[in-house]
């Protein structure tokens, strides 16, 4: 019986209270053939929020390359999964929390991490690795503080306790995150079931089985709440942030992947944004089946909750199932041992329907597909060129920094400024800085596998091996890499460039582990589409990541999409954040033994730099402009980034793999913020060694030659006896990997570096560590009380 | 000879002594679910890390009524060798096993870093393979892992050999830079850092093998 047809509520409040326009309410009855309910309502309205049916960036997410030899699963499902080979496959997936921890920093870090171990787990994966890709304003604002401390400790509360390691990560600070933080959560996981757990509906008559937490009021409409911009009035959504109990996961995590392997489980979907809507609309839309759901039966924090409220809960830690007729009792069972709740709270309909009964009545009936399929797009107008204020930013060029020479530095307005003190800036500046402060409060080796330690390499590695079953007690030589990355001030002033350069980025750190690139998740962080700018700014970074992702073969398997990324001023203005595409890339680690680390091992060591070369003046794929030596010594957020050449960013790649396979590296570096002088400078730092370089003589700027960025660079050092080899190596590759012999690792703890006969700068290491490990913790020591002793 | 491994819902270094014990040094282990009341055949028993509980009132303060833990008090009176790592060393405090209490780190973050210990072994025989002052390094990973105890009592302690692991640079503001107590037998060891996570040269240093091995000798 399909419920009352004439609205007993205020239709223009309650489309604005769900983020649904006029038009969205007339499609929502032409597909009902009659006017919502408010429960129905508020169920189109989770459904067709951004955070649930991408209305915006759909149209721009069909470009992505999503299909590769390795890739089992793509786009669509609850997490990626790519083939490993020897039997083993790896569930991976992103996902964005900032809206949350925006407003309350712990629980809302800590549910994101929640949230997106369900993702992965949900497949029949377990969890084996965490990393996190976090955003704040400047840490001289005390509510910057704040935020990063709640957000961090929200992880390590979340991630330590689920026992799950937090293996990498990379933070970074702008004012535009000022009010709007990002906290995005990548969870990585090792199939344990043979067949890949999918979300489809399978099976009329089938039991629907609710496990997990209870439903209370906690969360309601956080999806909708994701999909609008932050107002000092947000804070006042506080009861739209849920509150995690990752004690309760754990369970969940042993008694799901128990349940798969029992083979008891058709299909499985957990409750995340939009709770048992979005779980029962897209079961019952991808198993072209429908769903009966009975409330009285869903297992209840509180009593007198409405259906809405119900259906539209994100309380933290539930799942729904499809059982096999006949096998839910042994399978509830399992979940009972775990302390955790069980019940059979439906079933699968032959009509394609969702239909929510409550005391006997019918609450809701909505065709599934009117939810989940066809959902509206909002069809925004692409700039025909890029917008004013960036083509000013591009007429930026090198001519208009002062006046600079080798021996004597710069000549700043305030007076001379040498190299060295230069580079003490960039080391000091917190983006670029330590960040021990940081993970050293996240459990990175629980689970016996974490082979890199954060700081260690440029990329986490995690030995694949088993934690249960078969293989879990036997020595295993393969790992899995990950990293997550975004330039994100490139990609402000060129969102194209700058999504590339994400994608060369997170290959580029993953290669100089040794491990192969396979397969890409990303999270698209942007402002509001509604505008000119944004819509441009995100419509560009798409194609960026499809370029780059294509030329590196390395396809998209999933992600997640975080529009409206801005703060409402006090006076009325919009503070949108820098774009910021994350890219979180895995990769496989053939033989762990080949494993290559940042830090030099030993003096003597030759020190190569491979990629574009120093002194190609007029190369535009190398340059200072938005460049963090432009932002941090300038104070100026200005210039083009460079042209990523992705072809060479390719071949650079594959060369230094191969080099590290056949044993001819000792370590290996990325060439990223702050250019060369400050990776040099991280080999130092992360090693104790000194290192000595001779920069050739030259036209070029020598603050172009220290802390260019771009030109798919990268340091590696090689040991006298591999030198034939490597040489050789060199020689074959020619003219298609340029490399270039920069100086030697010494055992003298100091790094020197010269040019043409001339000191460019010399510093001690113990002075590089000083300011690189200090960064961070200095400024909360300033901004905060001191911590109670 | 088989070691027993107390498994509660949110122990979570429980497969990594496993793999430490059996995977690394070829010692047979048996999980015991916090149910159960089993020990037969078991030669040691070793309460790993994690969250016993959930550990939202206080570490371990639930997990000690567990049934499983009634027979470890039994086993460790009867003289069998008891082991608490991080989360275990807080129940061992709390079933009373080993005086004291382990409360929030001083600057009130989890850490997870590597520590340096000096060894007194004294009468501990999980520590017997380890000279005396000898230093070693061993991770730890932890929220709650700062040793407290009357200041009288710790000097006892000190007296009877009972302060058998500490650190060198205290991390947590540990009374006596305690990282790790036995008991007055020898028999019963609890100590913050972890040694399953020094066993594996893939994964980080050996320090911790004498010590989980030690149950071979």
């Amino acid at each position: 019986m399909v419920p009352a047809s004439t609205p007993s509520f205020s239709v223009p409040e309650a489309l604005r209270k769900e983020g649904l326009s006029q038009g969205d309410y007339d499609e929502i009855v032409r597909r009902l053939g009659r006017p919502p309910n408010r429960a129905e309502l508020g169920m189109f309205g989770v459904m067709w929020s951004e955070h649930c049916c991408y209305r915006n960036s759909r149209p721009l997410l069909g470009q992505f390359p999503t299909s590769g030899p390795r890739i089992l699963v793509g786009p669509g499902e609850n997490a990626g999964v790519v083939d490993l080979g020897e039997g083993q496959r790896l569930a991976f997936k992103i996902e964005s929390h900032n809206h949350p921890s925006a407003v309350e920093p712990f629980q809302g870090a800590a549910t994101g991490v929640g949230g997106i171990l369900r993702d992965i787990f949900t497949m029949g994966a377990r969890p084996i690795g965490l990393l996190n890709a976090l955003r704040f304003g400047p840490l001289e604002d005390e509510r910057n503080v704040g935020l990063m401390e709640g957000v961090v400790a929200g992880i390590a509360h979340y991630g330590n306790c689920v026992g799950v390691p937090t293996v990498g990560g990379e933070v970074a600070f702008d004012p535009s995150y000022g009010g709007n933080p990002l906290v995005n959560a990548m969870a990585l996981g090792l199939m344990e079931t043979d067949d890949i757990v999918c979300s489809g509906a399978v099976g009329v008559g089938n039991p629907v089985v609710y496990v997990g937490s209870t439903t209370g009021r906690d969360g309601m409409g956080g999806a909708s709440f994701a999909s609008a911009e932050l107002t000092e009035a947000s804070l006042d959504d506080r009861p739209a942030v849920q509150v995690g109990d990752p004690f309760l996961e754990k369970g969940l995590i042993e008694a799901c992947l128990e349940a798969f392997q029992s083979g008891d489980v058709v299909a499985a979907q957990d409750m995340g944004a939009a709770g048992l809507t979005c779980s029962c609309s897209e079961m019952a839309a991808k198993g072209g089946l429908g769903i009966e759901l009975d409330l009285d039966r869903v297992p209840a924090r509180e009593s007198g909750m409405t259906a809405y409220e119900f259906l539209l809960s994100e309380s933290q830690e539930r799942m729904l199932f499809v059982v096999a007729a006949g096998r839910e009792e042994p399978l509830m069972e399992r979940f009972r041992r775990w302390g955790l709740q069980a019940a059979v709270v439906g079933r699968v309909l032959q009509e394609n329907v969702v239909r929510v009964l409550q005391h006997g009545e019918v609450a809701a009936e909505v065709p599934a597909s009117a939810l989940a399929d066809d959902t509206p797009i909002n069809h925004h107008e692409l700039l025909a060129e890029p917008p004013a204020d960036l083509q000013a930013h591009w007429t930026w060029s090198e001519a208009e920094l002062p006046p600079a020479s080798n021996a004597g530095g710069l000549e700043m307005a305030a007076g001379p400024l040498g190299w060295g003190d230069a580079l003490l800036r960039l080391l000091d500046d917190p983006t670029i800085a330590s960040k021990r402060w940081v993970y050293r409060q996240y459990d990175h080796q629980v689970q016996a596998n974490t082979v890199v330690l954060p700081g260690g390499a440029d990329a986490a590695v995690i030995r694949l091996r088993p934690q249960q079953g078969e293989g879990a007690m036997a020595a295993a030589t393969r790992g899995v890499a990950a990293t997550v990355d975004c330039p994100n001030r490139w990609v402000a002033l060129d969102p194209e460039r700058g999504a590339m350069a994400a994608v060369a980025e997170a290959a580029r750190n993953l290669s100089c582990t040794g491990a192969e690139p396979l397969a890409v998740t990303d999270n698209l962080n942007f402002p509001s589409p509604d505008t000119a700018t944004g819509y441009w700014q995100l419509a560009m970074a798409c194609r960026g990541l499809s370029a780059a992702c294509s030329a590196l073969a390395a396809p998209v398997t999933g992600g997640n999409v975080s529009l409206y990324n801005e703060t409402r001023l006090p006076d009325g203005r919009m503070q949108p954040i820098h774009p910021t595409p994350v890219v979180g890339m895995v990769g496989l680690v053939h033989d762990l033994t080949h494993v290559t680390g940042l830090a030099w091992l030993q003096a003597g060591d030759a020190i190569w730099l491979l990629g574009v070369p120093l002194e190609e003046n007029g190369d535009d794929r190398l340059g200072l402009g938005a460049s963090s030596y432009l932002e941090v010594v300038h104070g100026r957020l200005t210039g083009r980034p460079p042209q990523v050449d992705l072809a060479l960013e390719g071949r650079v790649q594959g060369f230094l793999r191969q080099a590290i396979a056949a044993g001819l590296v000792r370590s290996a570096h990325d060439l990223s913020d702050g250019g060369l002088a400050v990776a040099l400078a991280e080999a130092c730092i992360a090693s104790g060694l000194g290192a000595r370089l001779e920069l050739p003589a030259g036209a070029s700027r020598p603050d172009r030659l220290l802390f260019a960025e771009g030109g798919a660079r990268l340091l590696v050092s090689v040991a006298p006896a591999q030198e034939a080899a490597w040489q050789a190596a060199l020689a074959e590759a020619g003219a298609s990997v340029p490399a270039q012999l920069l100086g030697t690792v010494t055992a003298e703890s100091r790094l020197v570096v010269a040019r043409g006969g001339q000191p460019l700068l010399e510093l001690a290491v113990e002075q590089l560590r000083d300011t690189y490990e200090q960064a961070i913790p200095s400024r909360l020591r300033k901004a905060g009380p001191p911590p109670d002793r | 000879m088989t070691v027993g491994i107390v498994v509660f819902p949110g122990s979570n270094c429980d497969r990594d002594v496993a793999w430490a014990l059996e995977g690394c040094l070829d010692i047979p282990v048996r999980f015991l679910w916090h149910e159960e009341r089993d020990l037969s055949g078991l030669e040691a028993v070793v309460l790993p890390g994690g969250f016993s509980y959930g550990d939202y009132l206080r570490c371990g303060a639930i997990a000690r009524f567990a049934p499983v833990l009634e027979e470890v008090r039994t086993f460790a009176e009867r003289g069998g060798p008891v082991l608490g790592i991080c989360n275990g060393f807080q129940v061992l405090t709390e079933m009373g096993l080993l005086p004291g209490a382990l409360t929030r780190n001083r600057d009130l973050h989890f850490l997870c870093q590597s520590s340096e210990l000096e060894v007194r072994p004294g009468a501990c025989r999980w520590l017997a393979a380890y000279g005396a002052g000898e230093r070693i390094s061993l991770p730890i990973a932890h929220g709650e892992g700062r040793y407290q105890v009357e200041p009288e009592e710790l000097q006892r302690l000190e007296d009877q050999g009972s302060v058998v692991l500490r650190y060198v640079a205290n991390p947590n503001g540990s009374r006596g830079d305690v990282a790790g107590l036995t008991d007055p037998t020898g028999r019963v060891l609890g100590l913050m850092p972890h040694p399953e996570r020094a066993c594996d040269p893939i994964t980080g240093g050996l320090d911790g093998r004498r010590l989980l091995a030690s149950l071979l000798g």
